[in-house]
């Protein structure tokens, strides 16, 4: 099925990098890691999230971290190979790209990865709030967004119906516990 | 009806505060029209041919007088008076000024209203039967269900960006008035032998640029799994589906290339890992939603009164075609569901005014327990009125302009606001059907006809739902002049089918002339008292073909 909307330009192949890295909900003093798209060549900034394939090619360099393309089919075997890492980065494309909220979800939900998992590429302000929910701590914010609107729109809600990766109850639980 | 909490308001409240300050920073050019455009989407928000448009959810139909009157206090105040009632139980607002929306929907939040996701590539306003809860063939009242996948689906985190719109209907009556078989998906809850309710669940239906039915995905769903079977059921949509061409974004698109049977497939894997998790619904959660619905406190209503109602029918004509037509069996004995028309030529299909919106409200508090219903046939329904008030009720509608004994008849024309409106049109779509209700308004003629569903839309969108129209119009464009290709053979009830285009497309001006050849042919061709729909299954297409494009 024909699903990469992009295909790779030469000057998406120059690895990317953002100031404004919001990490467990504050701004970060610094983003080391650049993104890089080169499926072949490994960068040669450092640290840098390279293509899962790539990563997979030079596990021994601890410099390199998987990018997570927003067609990355996540099964047990690929999350085993995940799960002992510090950090794992989902790719946005676009932002109207919901593939990588499914890929957070199960990351966290069914495999229980425990380390940061951090949005790159199309990331806007106002997809922090859902990203948050879904699982991702860390968030490398598109280089034209405010941080100061990031810091403020991480938390839009006070209220969810549905039950994600921070809340285990649904509301209709929720709603039962109190009125008993 | 369902009633906010402490919760639900802190939501819509919050949500408010959102898109303000969305359309603040917009408004001072620190967020791009690109970016803006789908978070003004999910706040029912479109940018239109002469001004923005605001799409108003009313959940599953269900619409309080308060609401109403609101409304229309809204139309009055913020747009021009008047608003247009959909076929997805929405209404919409054609002429607000786009930097007022924060403040319509801080009024729609006061009265327990919003727009969240009634555009956008996501979860729509789910709908339902417009006689749930009071129709003599339901199974299972549909309304706290629909509730339910309401909240769940609501500012869902994973889903607000899936490849395209995504919309649920469900039904839970032995005659499918939600038409479940052209949604992407579409609920029956029925029950099985043992009196366990179950859920069939349907994929794949919708309209559009490419029609298709719905295929059965699971016939026997438990009712307790239905949230994260609908949750397994939709990541597999949004991981799979396609993203590279808006015209092949839908879930029927993506059933159709795996197969129903492979599409199955990734949802039950899916489910496997879900299934019992933590929205597995429970019997307190359910009962919960179910008393946001209790029945109405009826009076008891005389078998005298009821023998009066059925001699008026025999004595009065005028008053016998309003029941006939607009009045509907109601599961309580002495009472009625009446359904008010808002089919005039005066004014498009769907639109009521604003002195109509207060007017029917108050009818509403008086003759039926302050609740209301709008239906996909773009029409309001009072559900509880007692026979012995039915008379009574109909002189103030035909006051009101309300009662046009015409409901399910040619004249009932759903349509969609069509290119006097909407961006997306090809071609008008409100002056056909004003056309059409010109040409035939004799009601001896339209009683004659029997049921027939004529469905307009102005594009190929299929607002309108021509495919599922007895007689279906849709509005092309050729080379910039507007015309319209007719189809037949659609329906959307229980033995669904897509119409069947005629053949070359019209004139604007020669379209009531072709409408009506088309029905000399079913009038000639028929055997007694056989519907429009069944005289074209038997016969086919070729005579309608014939007729109309004879020499």
């Amino acid at each position: 099925m024909p699903n990469n909307v992009d295909t790779p330009t030469e000057e998406a192949l120059v690895p990317v990098h953002v100031d404004h890295l919001l990490l467990d909900g504050e701004l970060a003093a610094e983003n080391a890691w650049c993104v890089s798209y080169d499926a072949v060549n490994l960068p040669e900034q450092r640290p840098a999230f390279v293509p899962l394939t790539l990563w997979q090619a030079n596990k021994q360099d601890e410099e390199l971290a998987p990018l997570l393309l927003s067609d990355t089919e996540l099964n047990a075997e690929l999350a085993a190979e995940l799960n002992p890492l510090p950090a794992v980065a989902i790719d946005f494309p676009s932002f109207t790209d919901g593939r990588g909220y499914s890929i957070a979800r199960l990351l966290r939900e069914r495999f229980e990865y425990a380390g940061e998992v951090r949005a790159v590429g199309d990331v806007l302000v106002d997809q922090l709030d859902y990203m948050r929910r879904c699982g991702f701590n860390a968030m490398a914010l598109r280089d034209d967004q405010h941080p100061e609107d990031a810091l403020r729109l991480l938390n839009s809600f006070s209220v969810r119906y549905q039950t994600d990766v921070e809340e285990r109850q649904a509301l209709f639980e929720r709603r039962l516990a109190t009125s008993e | 009806m369902y009633r906010y909490d402490i919760h639900d308001q802190t939501l819509v409240d919050e949500r408010v505060a959102q898109f303000r300050d969305q359309m603040d920073r917009y408004l001072a050019g620190r967020l791009g029209e690109e970016e803006f455009r789908p978070l003004r989407l999910q706040n029912g928000l479109y940018i239109q041919r002469h001004a923005p448009m605001l799409r108003i959810a009313i959940p599953y139909g269900m619409l309080a007088s308060y609401q109403l009157r609101s409304l229309a206090d809204i139309t009055r105040r913020y747009d021009r008076g008047y608003g247009h009632f959909t076929t997805r139980q929405n209404l919409q607002l054609n002429w607000p000024a786009q930097e007022d929306v924060p403040d319509i929907l801080a009024e729609l939040a006061k009265v327990q209203m919003h727009a969240i996701q009634t555009s956008g590539n996501c979860i729509r306003n789910t709908t339902s039967d417009q006689f749930a809860g009071i129709a003599n063939d339901e199974v299972e009242d549909p309304r706290p269900w629909c509730e339910l996948i309401r909240q769940w689906s609501t500012l869902h985190p994973e889903f607000a960006y899936l490849p395209r719109k995504f919309k649920i209907a469900v039904t839970g009556a032995a005659k499918d008035r939600a038409a479940i078989q052209v949604h992407d998906i579409g609920l029956r809850l029925w029950r099985n032998e043992e009196g366990e309710l179950r859920i069939k669940v349907l994929a794949g239906g919708g309209l559009g640029r490419t029609p298709m039915i719905a295929e059965v995905v699971r016939e026997d769903l438990p009712w307790q799994h239905l949230l994260t079977y609908l949750e397994a059921c939709v990541r597999v949509y949004n991981q799979f589906g396609r993203r590279d061409n808006k015209f092949k974004a839908r879930i029927k698109i993506l059933v159709k290339a795996l197969g129903i049977e492979e599409y199955r497939r990734r949802v039950d894997e899916e489910w496997a890992h879900l299934k019992d998790g933590p929205q597995t619904l429970n019997q307190a959660a359910v009962d919960a939603a179910k008393r946001h619905f209790p029945e109405p406190e009826r009076r008891p209503v005389a078998e005298s009164a009821i023998a009066d109602f059925e001699r008026l029918r025999t004595e009065n004509r005028s008053f016998a075609r309003f029941v006939t037509n607009n009045v509907t069996d109601h599961k309580v004995p002495g009472y009625k569901a009446v359904t008010l028309s808002l089919k005039r030529r005066e004014h498009a299909p769907g639109d009521v005014t604003a002195d109509q919106m207060d007017a029917v409200a108050d009818l509403a508090d008086r003759y039926s327990f302050s609740e209301l219903r709008v239906t996909h046939e773009q029409n309001l329904v009072l559900s509880d009125v007692p026979v012995d008030e039915i008379e009574t009720l109909w002189n103030e509608l035909e006051a009101l302009g309300m009662a046009n004994p015409t409901v399910g008849t040619l004249n009932d024309i759903i349509c969609c606001p069509g290119g006097d409106y909407c961006s997306l049109a090809n071609a008008v779509s409100i002056p056909i059907a004003q056309a059409l209700q010109e040409r035939f308004e004799d009601l001896d003629f339209l009683y004659d006809l029997g049921p027939l569903d004529l469905n307009i839309s102005g594009c190929m969108n299929a607002c309108g739902h021509h495919h599922v129209g007895h007689i279906g119009i849709l509005g092309v464009d050729k080379k910039g002049e507007e015309f319209y290709q007719i189809s037949i053979g659609g329906n959307s009830t229980d033995d669904v089918s897509l119409g069947k285009i005629l053949g070359p497309s019209f004139f604007r001006q020669d379209v009531p002339e072709v409408v009506e050849k088309v029905l000399q042919v079913y009038v000639a061709e028929r055997h007694e008292d056989e519907h429009f729909l069944d005289t074209y299954r038997r016969i086919g297409l070729k005579p309608f073909k014939e007729r109309v494009y004879a020499k």
